[in-house]
């Protein structure tokens, strides 16, 4: 028998039963598409966290107080304790290594910003203006907090892009006056809007002060990061040696924590991709059990058509031919479900994407790959045994069945 | 020479503890071009004969020699091959596969020896014309009456142009006046020189047949071309 009659039977026999057809490919396609769209979501976070992390601005290094023992990112760095604080003398200390191009004091809290007749909560960013390019800020209105001693910071404030529209609106907001807690202090310009921001962050909500100015509204001396941004990329490492080595001799001990974007985006990387991977080996039992289904639907194509077996044998097929055909047969109902189940996850991403269009929802190429190789390997190897015994069938017995 | 030529064939079936003897020492001969009727009662070992006859099954001892070639020792796959070229099967419930047209039906016996789809259209299309079927060819068998049906059957059984052509009681599912019809056809086909071996237990049928084989508990009784040699 030829190739394409084998397959052309084979087509014929499977949509001669469109109900036990349908109920395989739409298990296969189940399958396929679960993987397409999970390895979807969980490649999605990794790109998103990514692209939030690029945004934060390059060659960027960042210590934090307390020691943590790996040196590299983990949620346990917000637990330990401070031995002893990094203070803006810290910060400024670290201004003269060599391959520190800006360093920029963070101290932070939450406080009240009532302007406009209107009040609202606010995170308080209390920096200097070296800040705006380490992060690469752009201004909407207006110019960034002023350059000047880090001590002595002037009553003023730039706020984010979301800020001046919920107070303001369309009004101008840069020279008004603006009451944060207990103090009084004048917009002096306005960010433009990011949309971007870490761990709740978000810069479009965020009002910026002088670093002084924000240690004396939360009462305190000590800062919450210091962000410092390497003259290369090439020399973060020697940023962190540096600024280890220079708090060390400023604190007596190793009591802070050097973090590179890179190491950060590197752990988040590893993690992301891993979850991905366990969901896509999630997704893909459900391949193992839409294979299993289309065993047993061959298995019942073999029952119901014994007795095409056995007219095909008295009509001179060779068993291997028999064979070819119900392995063809579940072939065909594996490629098709796993090519709808393709379509299916591609458009589930797309909806995803509609909805969350900032979540670069697509699936990898390789979920795709094991996905689509998974569904016909599985749909093959689970069609064997069926084929098998179609082709081992009595002639005699199969013909009496009817 | 002898187109089939059968020598002290035993079929034995073993069911549970019970041994049954569905042919014992049968030897026969049938020549090219012979139309023969098998008869004898219920259980008398008429089908199993058949399908020995048609390589569906195998003796457990004797020798089966057709066309002077004996092919009991034939591996399955040449086994295979010889029922594809040269044995025709027609059956009492048809076996036609209802998924396909009468023309796919018709066709099937090419297709599984692959023959190209364009010589195989031409030959079905012929084929369904002999057999006044050119009307139905796109019809599926549950929209073909059984006569029709047992005609498409033939045209099926008949399209590789066989040496010889099974027929196991295939009036048994027909009224008298259709299973007539069908018996017409397989004589025609008979006198056009294919060798007619019909299974029957209509005695009208049987009695048409230019050579009768009367089996009783696998054994033959009875042999219209050998009258004395099956008595002894
Ligand atoms: N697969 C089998 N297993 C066991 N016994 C069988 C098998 N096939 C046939 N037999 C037995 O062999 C004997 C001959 O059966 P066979 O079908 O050849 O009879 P038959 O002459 O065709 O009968 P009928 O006219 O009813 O069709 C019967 O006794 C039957 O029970
Ligand atoms: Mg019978």
């Amino acid at each position: 028998m030829r190739h394409a009659d084998v397959l052309r039977f084979a087509r014929d026999a499977a949509a001669g039963y469109p109900l036990r057809t349908s109920l395989s490919v739409l298990a296969m396609a189940i399958g396929v598409a679960a993987v397409v769209v999970l390895t979807s979501l969980g490649d999605g976070a990794r790109r998103y966290v990514i692209e939030q992390f690029s945004a934060l601005g390059s060659n960027l290094v960042i210590v934090l107080p307390g020691r943590s023992a790996t040196g590299g990112f983990s949620p346990a760095n917000a637990l330990t304790t401070t031995p002893r604080d990094l203070t803006v003398d810290d910060a400024f200390a670290l201004t003269r290594l060599p391959s520190v191009r800006r360093v920029a004091p963070l101290a932070a809290g939450n406080s009240e910003i009532n302007a406009n007749g209107r009040l609202r909560e606010v995170v308080v960013a209390g920096t200097a203006s070296p800040y705006f390019d380490i992060r690469s800020f752009a201004m909407a209105q207006g110019h960034f907090l002023p350059e000047g001693d880090w001590n002595r910071g002037a009553p003023v404030m730039v706020i984010g892009a979301k800020i001046k529209e919920e107070i303001f609106g369309a009004n101008p907001a840069v020279g008004e006056l603006v009451r944060l807690g207990d103090r009084r202090l004048r917009v002096v310009g306005v960010l433009k809007a990011t949309g971007q921001g870490v761990g709740g962050m978000n810069t479009d909500e965020v009002v910026f002060v002088p670093v002084s100015l924000a240690q004396s509204l939360f009462n305190t001396s000590s800062l919450f990061r210091i962000l410092i941004e390497a003259r290369s990329r090439g020399e973060i490492e020697a940023v962190k040696r540096e600024v280890t080595a220079m708090l060390k001799a400023r604190h007596g001990e190793e009591d802070i924590t050097v973090i590179t974007q890179d190491a950060v985006l590197a752990t988040f990387d590893k993690l992301l991709r891993a979850l991905t991977a366990a969901v896509a080996g999630i997704a893909a039992i459900s391949l193992a059990v839409a294979g299993i289904l289309v065993m047993n639907v061959m298995l019942v194509a073999v029952t119901q058509r014994t007795a095409e077996i056995g007219l095909l044998k008295a009509l001179g097929a060779r068993a291997t031919t028999i064979r070819n055909a119900f392995m063809a047969e579940a072939a065909m109902l594996s490629l098709v479900g796993a090519v709808t189940g393709y379509g299916l996850g591609l458009f589930g991403a797309f909806v995803l994407r509609q909805m969350y269009p900032a979540f670069p929802a697509y699936p990898p190429d390789w979920a795709v790959i094991a996905a689509l190789g998974t569904a016909l390997c599985t749909g093959m190897l689970f069609g064997i045994m069926p084929a098998r015994r179609a082709a081992r069938l009595d002639p005699v017995q199969a013909l009496m069945k009817h | 020479m002898a187109v089939i030529q059968l020598a002290g064939i035993e079929r034995v079936f073993h069911l549970g503890d019970s041994v049954v003897h569905a042919l014992t020492g049968l030897d026969v001969a049938i020549e090219a071009g012979e139309y023969v009727a098998i008869m004898g009662p219920s259980g008398s070992g008429k089908s199993t004969l058949l399908n020995l006859l048609g390589l569906l099954d195998r003796p457990d001892a004797g020798s089966y020699r057709l066309e002077g070639r004996d092919v009991t020792t034939l591996s399955p796959d040449e086994q295979a091959a010889v029922r594809s070229r040269r044995i025709g099967f027609v059956f009492q419930s048809f076996h036609l596969v209802p998924r396909l047209t009468a023309a796919e039906n018709v066709a099937l016996p090419m297709m599984l020896a692959g023959i190209p789809a364009a010589e195989r259209a031409q030959r079905v299309q012929q084929a369904l014309k002999d057999f006044g079927l050119d009307q139905r060819a796109d019809h599926r068998p549950d929209q073909l009456s059984g006569g029709q049906r047992q005609r498409v059957a033939i045209a099926r059984a008949t399209i590789m142009q066989p040496a010889v052509l099974l027929a196991d009681e295939p009036t048994g599912n027909l009224d008298r006046a259709t299973g007539d019809d069908v018996i017409h056809l397989l004589e025609e086909l008979n006198q056009r020189g294919m060798t007619l071996i019909i299974v029957t237990h209509d005695p009208k049928i049987g009695t048409r047949a230019r050579r009768q084989l009367l089996m009783e508990d696998g054994e033959l009784k009875s042999d219209s071309a050998r009258p004395v040699a099956a008595a002894s």
